[in-house]
This record gives C-alpha cells, structure tokens and sequence, in this order.
C-alpha cells in the first residue's frame, strides 16, 4: 500500500475554485473485495451532496473514508485544499500520522446511523465534551455554545437527561448538536434517520433543512429518504458496485436517470413506497 | 466431646481483631494493586504493538496458570538471588497484586470490548486523543459490567490472604497458627478465623451488588 506512485497526487489544491472535499483515484479493498473502485468525487464549499445507492454499493465507505474511520489502499483525499489521507513529506506524499489525521480531522463533523451519544453522559455533557477537551474552550464558553445547539435542535428542555431517556429522533438531534458544536466545516449525515421510527424522521430532517438554511456548511449525506434527497441536495451520486454510477442536480437523477441501473433503482425504491 | 472454653476465646479475641486489620489491609493494598495493574494489563493487551500485546498476555497467562501461593515464594525466597530483598509485606503484596492483576485484566479485557464498536468512532469523529477516549468514555461503560467479576475477585483475594501466612505476613492465619501452636488448642482460633471470613465476605459481597446498581444508575445506564 506505501508502493503506490504518488507522483499524480498534488502536495496542495490550487486554482480559483478549490473544492471543499476532494477524493482522488480512491480505491478501498477487503482482500481481494474492492468496495471503492478509484472514486473521483469533489465537493465544493457550501454544497449539499446526497449519496444514494443500493445496500452494499459503497455509500457509507464514502463517509467512513473521508472521517479517517477506514483507511484507504489507493488514491488521496483532500479536505479544504489539504490532503487528509496523505501528509506532505518532502516533496511527496507519505500517508498521515496520527497527529496529522488529528489535525485535519477537527475539519469534519459526522452523525451515524445508531447516534453513538455516550450514554453516561447527558445531552449537555456530549455537546461540550470535544469542545472542552478537544478544543480547549472554557467551560462556560463550552456549555454557552452547547446549549445554543440544543436549543437549535429543539432540545434545550432535555439538556440534562441522558440518552437511555431520550427517543430515537431526540438522540439523533443531540448527535447533530455534538457534532456541530466542533464547528466542522464538513458535515457527514450517515443514514441518521435509518433507524428511526416514521414519525420521528421528520424532527431529525427538519434540523437537517435548518443547517442548510442557515449554515454554510458543505455536507455529504448517505439516506434512503428520496423526497428529503430531492427536495434539499444540491447534488445526488447514485452509487453502485464502489462507483458513482450517475450523477446530477436532483430534479435531473430522479426525473430523467439515464442510466438503466439508476431507473432500475429509482422504480424499485418508488415501489417500496 | 465438644470441648470448646469461652475464657480461652474471649482471651485471644483481641489478638485476632488485631490480626483482622492485618488482613484487611493486605487485601486492600493487594487490591489496589490488582485494580491499577490489571487496567495496565488490559490495555496493555489492545495497543498496536504487537511485541506489547503478546508479552503481556503471554505473562498473564503464566501468572494464571501457576499457583499463588508458588508465587508468593518465589517472590521472596528467590528474589534475594536476583538482589531483591524484600519484607514479607512486600513481596506478598507483590505476589498477591500481581496474581490477582492478571485475572482482573481478563474481567477488564471482558468490560471493553462489551462497548460498541460506535463509541470509538463517536469518540473519533470528535477528534479526541486515545487516552482521552480510554478514561472519559470506554472505561466508564467498560466498568458496570466489568462490576461483578471484579466484586468476585475483591472476596476472592479476601480469602487467599492466608497464603500470606506462609511468608510470615502477621494476618489472621498467621495468628490463629501462632495460637495454636503455643496453646496446643486449635478449635477456638480456627473456628474464630472461619467465623470472622465470614463476617466480612457476606457484607463485602452485597455492598458490591449495591455499588454496582448504583454505578449504573449514576452512568445513566438504566
């Protein structure tokens, strides 16, 4: 993996408009299983970009990937210019140390499918806990910066409770607000309402449209909710087999898909509903 | 046939209560010892190093193959031979701790990977250092359930304290031996000894039941 020709990969992002997220040539492989097969994908600052695909087709590895949780055997990733996966070294391109991956990291944001809230923490205690320890705020700035996303999320009654209390939706919204209170410039979305009940999926969506509408953030989200995915990407990457299969602006990828496996996709999840 | 004499219990009651802090000192700092240095143990065993993980666990596993009281020994009649001379106290809080460390790294070891695979990447996602993520957020839910095995092991080492006796370490055992031998009577003390272990096994045992719900209820668990 360290044998890789390098020579192609920039030390830096340079040029007018640099993207906000920049995978390159990404190849990631279980033994002889490639489930990302030299992916090209740039995300530009601000942009929303939704991921769509069939189970196993390589959507969550994209966000996996890009926050440093697998590592990649081909290709580099660039974060806002920088490389994420790689550090310079030289003239070249070594892959990051820990430090490294630390530093580039405190750029991302991400919220899972299963929450992962620390239950013996409270809501409060989960926001202001990178912040206090990771950013090094103050405990009043950090629990001032905390209860403000709370009460964003519609969660500042419950700041005091732990998860084990709260609901599916309400713990998805206080995840929202811990990851947002490292001010990531990059936010991954991981099927945050997959495992939701129905009727909750619309709190967890709504903090979504907020973000956008009021966030200047640039966000990769994986979902399975096509309305939601029309209604507030800028962009949706139909994935399939590691590749994006298809692309484009919402209305054009779920009005008009070119390709047959995205119609045949589309028609199946169409169904299901 | 029963020749039990009151006057001869009340005498040595008071050398045993003596003897009684002895023992529980000796669990205690042999407890102390066993608690830090099987966490150590633990996470010693789940670093990348290979070379790391494979000594430590490796040396766990002699220490739990091998009898304690062997251990208690060799660490005082050998050591001098490598010019580690040590008072019975020492090498038997050194043995004890040591023994009852490598179970406690397997009860621990237990603890931690019974949390989800989620709070690491929780915990990466923002952006904490390992440490950090060791002590404020794996440890605290490795604990509750590592509880009961650790509990087990505090009543454990209670009761292998007479091994100590062996070295010439002044706990109960030790008293009710030097009793006897000097009174050529043998039922009183030893029935004391049993009758004390008692006394502070069964307490110690639902004290750890009540310690364990109330740790849950504290980290939010239930």
């Amino acid at each position: 993996m360290n044998s890789q020709d390098m020579s192609g990969f920039p030390l830096e992002l340079q040029g007018e408009t640099v993207p906000m997220v920049s995978f390159r040539k990404v190849t990631k492989s279980y033994g002889n299983l490639v489930v990302m097969d030299s992916l090209d994908l740039d995300i530009a600052e601000g942009e929303m970009v939704t991921i769509i695909g069939p189970s196993g087709s390589g959507k969550t590895t994209v966000l996996r990937m890009l926050m440093t949780l697998e590592t990649i055997n081909g290709g580099v990733i660039y974060v806002d210019g920088k490389p994420l996966t790689h550090m310079p070294d030289g003239n070249g391109l070594v892959h990051a140390n820990d430090r490294y991956l630390r530093r580039m990291r405190s750029k991302i944001g991400m919220c899972f499918q299963h929450f992962n809230l620390f239950p013996h923490m409270t809501a409060l205690e989960n926001c202001m806990e990178g912040p206090v320890h990771v950013l090094g705020l103050s405990k009043k700035e950090a629990r001032e910066r905390s209860e403000e996303l709370l009460a964003m999320v519609g969660m500042a009654d419950k700041r005091n409770q732990h998860p084990s209390r709260l609901s599916g939706g309400q713990q998805q919204r206080v995840a929202i607000a811990r990851a947002m209170a490292m001010r990531p410039k990059v936010m991954l979305f991981d099927e945050v309402t997959s495992a939701l009940d129905p009727e909750v999926i619309g709190e967890v969506t709504n903090v979504i449209r907020k973000l956008v509408a009021e966030h200047h953030l640039t966000m990769l989200m994986v979902t399975h909710q096509m309305g939601f995915a029309k209604d507030i990407s800028d962009r949706v990457c139909f994935f399939y087999g590691g590749r994006i299969e298809e692309q484009g602006a919402p209305e054009e990828l779920f009005g008009n898909p070119r390709r047959e496996r995205t119609q045949q996709f589309l028609s199946a999840v169409k169904e299901a509903i | 046939m029963f020749d039990w004499r009151w006057d001869f219990t009340w005498d040595i009651l008071p050398r045993l209560i003596v003897a009684t802090g002895n023992t529980l000192l000796a669990a205690g700092l042999g407890y102390a010892i066993a608690v830090v240095l099987g966490l150590a143990f633990a996470l010693a065993q789940r670093t990348p190093y290979r070379a790391v993980t494979v000594v430590v666990r490796e040396a766990v596993e002699f220490v739990r193959s091998t009898p304690l009281v062997l251990q208690i020994f060799f660490v005082f009649y050998v050591g001098p031979q490598f010019g580690l001379r040590l008072s019975p106290w020492t090498a038997g809080m050194i043995a004890i701790g040591l023994h009852y460390a490598a179970y406690l790294s397997e009860v621990y070891r237990g603890g931690l990977e019974s949390v989800p695979k989620g709070q690491w990447e929780a915990a990466t996602s923002l952006n904490l250092s390992t440490a950090r993520t060791y002590f404020r957020v794996i440890i605290p839910q490795a604990l509750p359930p590592s509880l009961a095995g650790m509990g087990n092991y505090l009543v454990g080492i209670l009761k292998d304290t007479p091994m100590l006796s062996v070295i010439g370490v002044a706990e109960l055992m030790h008293t009710a031996n030097a009793i006897g031998s000097e009174t050529y009577r043998f039922l009183e003390p030893y029935t004391l000894v049993g009758i004390i272990f008692l006394l502070i096994s069964l307490p110690t045992a639902t004290g750890i039941r009540l310690f364990e719900a109330w740790m849950r209820r504290k980290l939010g668990m239930i």
